[in-house]
């Protein structure tokens, strides 16, 4: 898997601490949803440093999306997040990950739970489910601290395709909110997700806590665990 | 050298130089799976070791802590590009488990609790290179690392240490895991970088 040339051809905001780039790569050779990329950034003294970063597109000819959440603390992340300007070239490799997608031919009920920026990757699936008019019904629950920290927002005001989205805001909720903030819980599943005699293939991507958390919730609920995939990340390891 | 990034200077964390490339320092433990972490009760545990010819070597988990235990040191690297240094476990090295098991396998594939497998040449099990351990700083490993027990491979990257290990099979051919027949390398030596299939 070779390195190449990206140029930042687009940067939305999408929270105040996360933003999306959008490359243009060279021969790029399209991406199964859910997939992620290396971004290697080059220093003038040859020294390197290489992240991980989900793609939140759905599959393009040779454009792809990433969105990076800035880590105060991290190496990569503040300069994708402060620095980068359109028209400045990365180099990517990649797609990377074949476990942790979601390919639209699939016709099984489709159970996405995100915590955080580990939602991007699902967006990536959400998106593929519109643009590919995919008939497998899908359900989101989307684990966030507060209203200004959900990506892609006004996206999923209007879910593609007929997503369901339910919010579980965990420090503080909108206006109006009729619940308290709260975490995933048994009884947000329960209301939220396919019962497990619906068969779905769940997707959990988020902090490890959340991803231990949702994904024995999930199968003391009677779902297969062959069933769950998860990507867990922690504050300092995983794939951002 | 690759592409210069516009004003990247990069900060060289502390202890880099001692990392394989790509790598950066960690100090806590993340956690990393494909699934749920299983919890295998020891009342129900076994390991078993299945040569070529279909003999099969079995412990529970009375007869597995009765074995001679190794203490090691050893630094974790795993493929996402964390590494910890000195952690400390305790196990049974893989060359005392094989010590009555008669092959002239080359490979072998190891199982989980709960269906993950890995590959790997048995040559990079024996020697000391390799335990299944079921104790980490002093305590009972806990699940989510891999209790009641795991792989340990360190010279490897840290898929090759399987967690909720169940047994091992040797084999004349090599036959790819669970990661390793979706893109990641198939050996998987972090200081040649063997992250991905080329």
């Amino acid at each position: 898997m070779s390195w190449r040339v990206a140029r930042v051809s687009g940067l939305r905001d999408e929270t105040p601490s996360a933003r999306t780039l959008v490359l243009d790569v060279e021969d790029w050779p399209g991406h199964v949803a859910g997939q992620h990329v290396d971004i290697r950034l080059t220093a003038a003294d040859g020294y390197t440093a290489t992240r991980s970063y989900s793609i939140a597109s759905a599959p393009d000819v040779e454009r792809v999306e990433v969105t990076v959440e800035r880590l105060d603390d991290g190496e990569v992340s503040p300069y994708l997040t402060r620095d980068v300007i359109v028209g400045d070239q990365l180099e990517v490799r990649g797609p990377i990950g074949g476990w942790f997608v979601w390919r639209p031919e699939e016709e099984a009920p489709v159970q996405l739970v995100g915590g955080g920026s580990g939602f991007v990757p699902l967006m990536s699936m959400v998106r593929t489910h519109a643009a590919r008019s995919s008939s497998a019904p899908v359900r989101l629950v989307y684990s966030v601290r507060a209203p200004d920290a959900v990506l892609y927002a006004g996206e999923l005001a209007r879910p593609p395709g007929h997503v369901q989205v339910t919010y579980a805001y965990t420090r503080a909720v909108p206006e109006g909110w009729p619940d308290r903030p709260r975490r995933v819980d048994a009884e947000l599943l329960a209301a939220a997700t396919w019962p497990a005699d619906r068969r779905p293939r769940s997707y959990v991507c988020g902090p490890t806590g959340f991803v231990e958390a949702v994904a024995d919730l999930l199968v003391a609920a009677g779902h297969d665990p062959r069933t769950v995939r998860t990507e867990r990340f922690g504050p300092t390891g995983g794939t951002r | 050298m690759g592409l210069i990034s516009r004003g990247f200077t990069g900060r060289r964390r502390e202890g880099a130089e001692d990392l394989p490339p790509g790598q950066y320092l960690t100090h806590d433990f993340p956690v990393l799976a494909a699934g749920p972490t299983q919890r295998v009760p020891t009342d129900d545990w076994k390991f078993t070791i299945t040569t070529e010819t279909g003999a099969r070597h079995e412990w529970d988990w009375a007869a597995f802590t009765a074995l001679p235990r190794d203490e090691v040191t050893v630094d974790l690297h795993c493929v996402t590009r964390w590494s910890k240094l000195h952690t400390d476990w305790e196990g049974v090295s893989l060359d005392t488990l094989l010590a009555d098991v008669e092959t002239s396998a080359h490979y072998a594939l190891v199982e989980s609790y709960g269906g993950y497998t890995t590959n790997l040449p048995l040559e990079d099990l024996t020697d000391g290179q390799a335990w299944v351990a079921f104790r980490y700083d002093g305590e009972d490993l806990d699940p989510e690392h891999g209790g009641p027990a795991r792989l340990l491979v360190p010279h490897l990257y840290l898929w090759k240490s399987a967690k909720w290990v169940r047994g091992i099979t040797l084999s004349d051919h090599d036959e790819p895991g669970f990661w390793e027949s979706v893109g990641y390398h198939n050996y998987g030596d972090p200081w040649r970088e063997q992250r991905y299939w080329e």
